[in-house]
């Protein structure tokens, strides 16, 4: 696959993710799709942020290691990529810096820009650099200056008109020097596509947010936590015009709590944390599914334990969300895998918590909630709101918890006429506590039916990418498809099994498929392969190859490529666990 | 959407509300005034299902729902105050009353007291305080007394006990009141003014453990506790503040103590200004509009 790889680096605080989804917008506004990977310490100024752009005229869809352009906002950028840089590689950083060209390596174009001097005298403000560095990266790619103009206005609309108007001068500058000064280095990298299609550019945290308010959502709860703020960052703004309610709740425990008070009332309602705001929502989870309240609760993963690496990712918490809260009761888990199935599965989720009446769990790595990656515009013209049994008329005696078949007893709402009792105590059909054996065997069988019928109305087939015979397979979950997805398009004997609904589990399919497949390697994110000891419980199926990687980074391409690279050419199965980080992005 | 038969039904006696559930609370017990006091008021107000709904915490207090044939969740403990302003915004229509214990309300669920205070949440909080851990069997509670002898402090509490009308007060609450749970009539005057109130209510009622709590004796309250006059001003904020200072032999003022005027924190929610959340059901909303921030 053709790539370009831009990489901007520089202090925390001024400016570098903002940066990187310009370059992303001005690149799939030209025809391209594009990846965002950004990479930041837990603090708010003073820190190293960078931003990779992986740019491809084909899908891209992971970050990669090696660099075609870096621009250096500060020194810091050079030291921490020079040895990402290949022959060919252009680094564009400050004229006014003259020791950068010396530390950087000979191959590599150095194209030194008055980046300060330019946002000094003409913006006035030394922040403006990113502009100046901006207009000289898209003239140094071919790239489309007056796409950028219009994206610097889009960016700045909100503030000052001249604020715009100074950043599109600098940008202009910086363009400008490019084509007087290194014309003989300006490449096609960004030149716009004959075929440009509308495209997104939207994370996870994006798409979750925007497929709430496409499902009805009407009661959100969040307490900031990363890698989740930005889903309330998202909804806040809208409420008002959706018609929700965004409540930034005091703790964890009052997020699932209000959301399931809300839920009890009839809203759609959700709430979202990372593992450790789930670890105080834990309690509710369970309150959620004995009081058969409808709650979806999206979990971002971090590193873990305790406040571990707030702003790394990892796929750490499956177990977790597995088994948490005490007893036995349907734990709905799915795990989308890019923003597409973020959006979907989201919007999925709400119909199978009211069908089901319990808690629903979207769970997402920080690596997935916070990339922006292109998307073609999100279309869910055939989704429906399901939301279950709903009881439509007063009977004087109503039973909440009705014995059923299914499992599912018809819902009605306070306020409607009915006497409606949820309780979290054990309880009779009605609702009142009860601790007799007989009902309780009831009232878990009751319960416990509801997985038993979601897995057999709602589970799907999951899919298989690649050919149907191969010599390898890859089997993985979360944000892990995007880069397999990439490495897989260079072989015609690989294929990848990408799981997305991990509980109810497709036992029956992933036992018969890994069993007729030759050969097979599972890829994760987390110290001891948390699907692998999944898989392995529900399926009897021990994978062999395992690849776990649990340094906060994400699979990078390369390495990818290289770990099937030397699956296909190793006869003897070696078990591989943890990864040498490089650190290269 | 309240269905057509269930507007009938009211309740005519406290009787009727009673469900089919036995009434597990030993005998004196002062959650049973405060069941008698609750139902009473209900009646005289016509607090039914198509008006109202409970929430209880976990605790001796949190039985109440199992005995009264209203709309209720059982939550958890500590938290029946979050579940309650969930149900409250998304059905500000709805009467939200919160039965909660002394431990349930100050220790478990501290945070979401004084938080729900601070917003002035359109709730009614019935504070079952007997300053002791019941259901658990007899344990110190954050209202029990400094040198309380229980199974957890065998050698007396080394603790100073929380104040709950203080701290609601300071939290920004703006109806406090106490009441003994033995005084039925005052009781329902008092439920009836909260649930008037429009914002963060608190009733404090003493209610003593006949089996737990041999301080807080139904006697210890009879001789100790006095009704504010008819002087009193509930709406001098330096007056409210220095009478929930007194706590004493002869020294426990009980009736309204404090009222403000506040906006609450549903009122002020855009959204909810034509009417309750729920009153449209969930819609398929087209999200295309904000495409435009992602392109």
């Amino acid at each position: 696959m053709k790539s370009c790889v831009v990489t901007i680096g520089g202090e925390a605080g001024f400016g570098i993710m903002s940066a990187g989804l310009t370059i992303a917008k001005l690149a799939a506004r030209s025809g391209y799709t594009t990846f965002n990977y950004p990479e930041y310490p837990s603090i708010i100024r003073g820190g190293y942020n960078v931003v990779q752009v992986a740019i491809s005229a084909e899908p891209i869809r992971a970050p990669r290691q090696a660099i075609d352009y870096l621009v250096a906002l500060n020194l810091e950028a050079i030291k921490q990529h020079k040895t990402s840089l290949k022959p060919g590689s252009a680094v564009i950083y400050d004229a006014d810096q003259k020791v950068a060209g010396s530390l950087l390596p000979p191959h590599v174009g150095k194209i030194a820009v008055p980046l300060n001097k330019f946002a000094k005298d003409i913006g006035g403000n030394i922040i403006m650099r990113n502009s100046v560095a901006l207009g000289a990266l898209t003239a140094l790619t071919g790239g489309n200056l007056s796409a950028l103009m219009a994206l610097i206005d889009e960016e700045f609309s909100a503030k000052k008109k001249d604020v715009a108007a100074l950043n599109k001068k600098c940008a202009e500058a910086g363009y400008g020097y490019i084509l007087n000064e290194y014309e003989g280095s300006v490449s096609t990298a960004l030149k716009p596509l004959s075929r440009r299609p509308e495209r997104l550019i939207v994370s996870g945290n994006d798409a979750v947010a925007l497929g709430s308010i496409a499902a009805g959502m009407q009661f959100a709860a969040v307490y900031p936590m990363t890698p989740t703020s930005n889903i309330l960052h998202v909804l806040a703004p809208h409420q008002e015009e959706f018609g929700f309610i965004y409540k930034q709740p005091e703790d964890e425990i009052s997020a699932i709590t209000m959301a399931i008070g809300a839920s009890f009332a009839g809203a759609r309602a959700m709430v979202a944390t990372a593992g450790g705001g789930f670890c105080l929502m834990t309690e509710g989870y369970g309150l959620a599914a004995m009081t058969e309240t409808p709650v979806v609760i999206v979990v971002g993963m971090r590193g873990g334990p305790s406040t571990g690496l707030p702003t790394w990712t990892e796929q750490g918490d499956l177990q977790f969300v597995l088994h948490a809260s005490q007893g036995t009761f349907p734990r709905l888990v799915l795990a989308p895998g890019d923003v597409e199935e973020a959006f979907h599965l989201t919007m999925q989720a709400y119909n199978l918590a009211e069908k089901y009446q319990g808690p629903v769990i979207i769970l997402m790595d920080k690596h997935l909630c916070e990339s922006p990656a292109v998307a073609a515009p999100f279309s869910y013209s055939d989704y429906r709101i399901e939301r279950g049994k709903i009881f439509d008329k007063y009977d004087e005696k109503y039973s909440r918890y009705a014995w059923s078949a299914d499992g599912i007893s018809p819902r009605a709402f306070p306020g409607d006429g009915n006497h409606i009792m949820a309780n979290s105590d054990e309880h009779n059909e009605h609702g009142y506590s009860a601790e007799g054996a007989e009902n309780r065997v009831r009232m878990m069988k009751k319960r416990l039916q509801k997985m038993a019928t979601c897995e057999q109305k709602d589970l799907p087939t999951p899919t298989v990418y690649g050919p149907a015979e191969a010599d390898l397979t890859i089997v993985s979950w979360g944000s892990n498809k995007g880069v397999i997805l990439d490495a897989l398009e260079k072989y015609t004997n690989v294929n990848f099994l990408h799981l997305t609904w991990l509980n109810p589990f497709p036992t029956e399919f992933v036992r018969t498929f890994l069993s007729q497949s030759k050969r097979v390697a599972i890829f994760e994110c987390n110290y001891g392969g948390q699907l692998d000891q999944l898989i392995r419980e529900k399926t009897g199926h021990d994978i062999k190859e395992k690849w776990f990687k649990y340094d906060g980074r994400p699979f990078f391409y390369e390495e990818v490529s290289a770990k099937i690279e030397n699956l296909l050419r190793s006869k003897i199965s070696a078990t591989i666990v943890g990864s040498k980080y490089s650190p290269t992005v | 959407m309240i269905f057509s038969q269930a507007k009938k039904q009211s309740a005519k006696t406290p009787l009727e509300l009673n469900s089919p559930e036995v009434c597990t609370w030993c005998p004196g017990c002062g959650d049973l005034a405060i069941w008698a006091a609750f139902k009473q008021a209900a009646v005289e107000n016509n607090w039914n299902n198509t008006n109202t709904a409970l929430v209880a915490g976990i605790g001796c207090h949190g039985h109440i729902v199992n005995f009264l044939k209203l709309t209720s969740f059982e939550g958890l403990h500590g938290r029946a105050l979050p579940v309650a302003a969930g149900i409250k915004m998304a059905n500000h229509e709805l009467k939200v009353f919160v039965f909660t214990g002394d431990g349930d309300c100050l220790a478990e669920g501290g945070n979401h007291f004084i938080h729900a205070a601070r917003r002035n949440q359109d709730l009614t909080v019935i504070l079952h305080d007997n300053a002791v851990y019941s259901l658990t069997t007899g344990q110190t509670s954050p209202r029990s007394p400094k040198g309380y002898i229980s199974k957890s402090t065998p050698q007396g509490n080394v603790e100073e006990p929380l104040h709950p009308l203080r701290l609601a007060f300071t939290a920004g609450a703006t109806f406090l009141a106490r009441a003994y749970a033995g005084n039925i009539p005052a009781l329902v005057k008092l439920m009836k003014q909260a649930e008037a109130h429009r914002g963060f209510a608190v009733i404090q009622v003493l209610q003593p453990c006949v089996t737990f709590n041999h301080v807080y004796t139904h006697q210890f309250y009879q001789e100790n506790v006095y009704e504010l006059p008819a002087s009193y001003d509930p709406t001098d904020k330096k007056e409210a503040w220095e009478k929930l200072d007194e706590w004493g032999l002869k020294q426990i003022p009980v009736g309204l103590i404090y009222q403000a005027v506040a906006p609450t924190y549903e009122g002020q929610l855009p959204q909810l200004a034509k009417q309750p959340l729920v009153k449209t059901a969930p819609k398929k909303q087209d999200v295309s509009s904000l495409y435009k921030f992602y392109r």
